[in-house]
């Protein structure tokens, strides 16, 4: 899954740079393919965590396709995100299965816990926390996953001990397990 | 030269070999599942400490694997134990120490494990041998070999599941042993795109993504297209909150979806095809990729396939996250590379579709019962199901049940039949209130329904609809409106905004489930809800649109008194809409503790200790931190 490669997570200008040359390659390779604007999108968001406006600009250019079109289509689907996002990515299903089944009061505790609110980042950049539509984990519920591990029948007063478990973890070893679970 | 058919045989002999080599001789084959659901129960550790015990004890003669999901999701993770002339057993919500137990006790001294096994049901192969599950038998009889007539399964029937926990999703070798692609072959060998279509049109088979559109007639339509390129494209953008079977297909038998997709490309003329599938499901792309990358690499994708002259290929497309591109004319858009918005219909998709050509949509369902259709043959398909619904169909079961889980059924089924007879009826004793199917364009049908047969027709007649196939069962701790209000909710954040009326239309219905669920409902609302929902249905665009006040209508159809009890007298019946709460304490069960009071963070509940206390209801913000608190029940919500 694109999205879970944080390859880049620290926000320095030489990552930056080596990103956007990662990205011209991704640009080079899909040009030629019909549909490329999405995969390509989606590539991106892996290499920079998010999809920064430098980044969107030079495959606006790369592809051809006016600035606003790709823009356009970043705001369209949930997946994509414009503001950086914290290293461990939780999302809570408010599927219907998992509402009826209490998701909602896990999202309140959760919310509680990190003090943030749906789609905000802890200031140390640890956690972001959206809602998500269904992992089809419904036999589940309610379920949470944070980056690509889910959780089954989470229960509001012990989502603290879920959210520690990706504090410890450090940083290296954190993208590393992601890259296998991926 | 040997003819294709001839040579997939070889190799499916060859696979018998090595597998015969490696797995099925050996004196215990144990499987465990592992679908994402079952990863996250914990069957990756299950399945590190098994390798790990037979490594520990030296063992050559057992052997382990992967499966697909069984359906069971309650009882994940499942560990299958199989031994020669005897019932598989079934291990039920094992982890790592459990499976130790089985381990000793099952493997090394051959005494199955009864306590921590699945209950068994009535008909039991106790004869059980490999060579039974991998007979040239109907495709769908292997599964009740392995699984046996337990209670749950016994009311089942497995088609678009038949693989599913029986073969390792990640070996083609096990595909080819159950048939795998065989019809493919057959298809590419002995049939015209012409006798294909009609063979699907003959067997009935109706589109599982929601519409129940004749396949056959889809495809034939396509056929008819004068045209060089033409696409397949296979709709795995399960966004239906509540149906994973599509999740679970892929997980536990991608091949099966590849096999259709080559004879629907076969049968309409296309030479590519397109799996647009959600990014939320990681673990389906990747068996999904494996599938394919070995499927082209014996040949069975991409230029000539199976020794044969034609080409077909196959890309894989990740969704990124919005609802509507489950609707065809979006999804086609969201291929292209843009904006997933529907455009009206006509031309349809197979007349112009993906950049203009004709182009066949079908979910991954369906194309899972193309290989059943053609080497079963289409008379023996149609004789399963209703008169106008062939075959059966899966239903996630989730919600207030007991036995979650995926289940196939005959279509013609009842409700009753699925809730209690394979669900199990409602969870702690509560009392059933409403099914749901359908997901947000489905509707909620009451207990006086539960003898509506599950089909196409009977569906959509009781004011609800099969949609993908999800099944949540409410219970009476839920409150109809709120539940609503939450699919309204759903269908307003994922409205595209294109039409107006389901763009204003949703976030009006919306606002006014808003105010009857905070209590500032007023008479009439239920009238304007019925309106709005009946202008959005007529003039929507898309089938989202048009489908969105489903929940509603239902709802106010069969629960009106619970939206009356909201506007008029400010209660919500079941005690979930937080604004129409009020909490107050029994005096006879309060024992003055002060827990409540401690935790009350406004603070509005006076009393001294040993007596009872008291909750100001002008201040009481209704909160519920009280109700949590109290451990004698004192604390009534209402």
């Amino acid at each position: 899954m694109a999205e879970s490669k944080h390859l880049c997570d620290c926000q320095q200008q030489v990552d930056e740079v080596k990103c956007l040359k990662r990205l011209d390659v991704v640009i080079k390779e899909y040009r030629e393919k019909p549909g490329a604007l999405i995969p390509v999108l989606q590539i991106a968001q892996g290499l920079f965590g998010y999809l920064p406006e430098v980044a969107l600009k030079r495959i606006s250019l790369g592809l051809d396709k006016s600035y606003s079109e790709v823009a356009g289509v970043v705001g369209f689907y949930s997946f994509f995100s414009t503001v950086p996002r914290g290293r461990n990515l939780i999302r809570v299903c408010l599927g219907t299965a998992c509402y009826v089944r209490g998701g909602k009061q896990v999202l309140e505790a959760i919310k509680k816990h990190l003090g943030i609110d749906v789609g905000q980042t802890t200031p140390d950049k640890l956690f972001s926390l959206e809602v998500a539509r269904c992992f089809g984990a419904c036999g589940l519920a309610p379920a949470i996953t944070v980056n690509d591990d889910v959780h089954q029948r989470v229960k509001s007063a012990k989502v603290h001990e879920i959210i520690n478990s990706y504090r410890k973890v450090p940083k290296g070893k954190a993208a590393r397990q992601k890259r296998v679970k991926s | 030269m040997s003819n294709p058919m001839e040579q997939l045989l070889e190799r499916r002999e060859n696979a018998e070999k090595r597998l015969r080599r490696e797995k099925f001789n050996a004196k215990v084959r144990i499987t465990v599942g592992s679908a994402t659901c079952e990863n996250a129960a914990g069957a990756p550790d299950v399945f590190k400490k098994i390798e790990e015990l037979i490594r520990k004890h030296g063992l050559k003669d057992v052997t382990l694997s992967r499966v697909g999901c069984t359906g069971r999701c309650d009882m994940e993770p499942v560990v299958t134990v199989f031994s020669q002339r005897t019932t598989p057993v079934k291990y039920i919500a094992m982890t790592p120490d459990k499976v130790e137990k089985v381990f000793d006790s099952h493997v090394l001294k051959a005494i199955p494990l009864k306590a921590l096994a699945m209950p068994v049901g009535v008909v039991q192969d106790t004869d059980f041998t490999e060579e039974k599950l991998w007979a040239d038998a109907r495709l769908t009889d292997r599964f009740s070999s392995v699984f046996g007539d337990v209670h749950f399964f016994g009311k089942q029937m497995r088609m678009t599941l038949r693989n599913c926990g029986v073969i390792d999703p990640e070996d083609m070798d096990e595909y080819l042993m159950v048939r795998g692609y065989q019809a493919a072959v057959k298809v590419l060998t002995e049939m015209t795109p012409n006798d294909v279509v009609n063979t699907v049109i003959k067997s009935g088979l109706r589109g599982r993504g929601g519409g129940g559109f004749s396949t056959g007639v889809k495809w034939n339509f396509a056929l008819a297209q004068k045209n060089e390129e033409k696409y397949i494209v296979c709709n795995a953008d399960e966004g239906d909150p509540g149906a994973f079977m599509d999740r679970s297909t892929i997980e536990g038998d991608p091949h099966t979806v590849i096999e259709g997709m080559i004879i629907g490309g076969y049968a309409i003329g296309a030479r590519v095809g397109y799996v647009y599938i959600r990014a939320e499901y990681p673990l389906a792309i990747k068996r999904l990729e494996l599938a394919i990358a070995a499927a082209r690499q014996a040949g069975f994708l991409g230029t000539g396939i199976f020794g044969t002259n034609w080409d077909f290929d196959i890309e894989i497309r990740l969704g990124a996250g919005a609802f509507v591109c489950g609707e065809e004319t979006a999804l086609i858009r969201s291929i292209e590379g843009e904006r997933g918005m529907p455009r009206p219909r006509p031309p349809y998709p197979a007349a112009s579709g993906l950049w203009g050509k004709p182009t066949v949509i079908n979910n991954v369902e369906t194309f899972a019962n193309i290989p059943v259709v053609i080497l079963d043959g289409p008379e023996w398909f149609s004789s399963i199901g209703t008169a106008k619904s062939k075959g059966t169909k899966v239903f996630a079961l989730a919600g207030k049940v007991c036995n979650t889980g995926l289940v196939e059924v005959p279509m013609g089924t009842t409700l009753r039949d699925v809730v209690y007879g394979v669900g199990g009826g409602i969870r702690d004793g509560k009392k059933f209130k409403a099914v749901q199917t359908g997901g947000p364009a489905g509707g909620c049908l009451p207990e006086s329904y539960l003898d509506t047969p599950v089909d196409y027709e009977s569906l959509t007649a009781a004011g609800s609809m099969m949609g993908s196939g999800g099944m949540i069962v409410i219970d009476e701790d839920s409150c109809m409106v709120d539940v609503a209000r939450f699919f309204l909710d759903f269908t307003q954040d994922e409205s595209c905004g294109k039409c107006t009326p389901c763009r204003e239309g949703t976030k009006r219905m919306l606002e006014i489930l808003q105010r009857i669920t905070s209590g500032r409902g007023v008479e009439g609302d239920i009238e304007k809800l019925l309106r709005l929902g009946d202008t959005i249905k007529r003039t929507s665009l898309c089938g989202l649109g048009q489908a969105s006040p489903n929940p509603v209508i239902s709802t106010i159809k069969h629960f009106r008194d619970e939206y009356e009890a909201h506007i008029r007298e400010k209660r919500c019946p079941a005690g979930v809409c937080a604004g129409l709460l009020t909490f107050s304490i029994i005096a006879e069960k309060c024992i003055g503790c002060g827990a409540c009071k401690r935790k009350c963070p406004v603070p509005c509940i006076a009393g001294k200790p040993k007596e009872v206390h008291e909750i100001d209801q002008a201040r009481c913000i209704k909160c519920g931190q009280c109700f949590e608190a109290c451990k004698f029940d004192a604390v009534k919500r209402s």
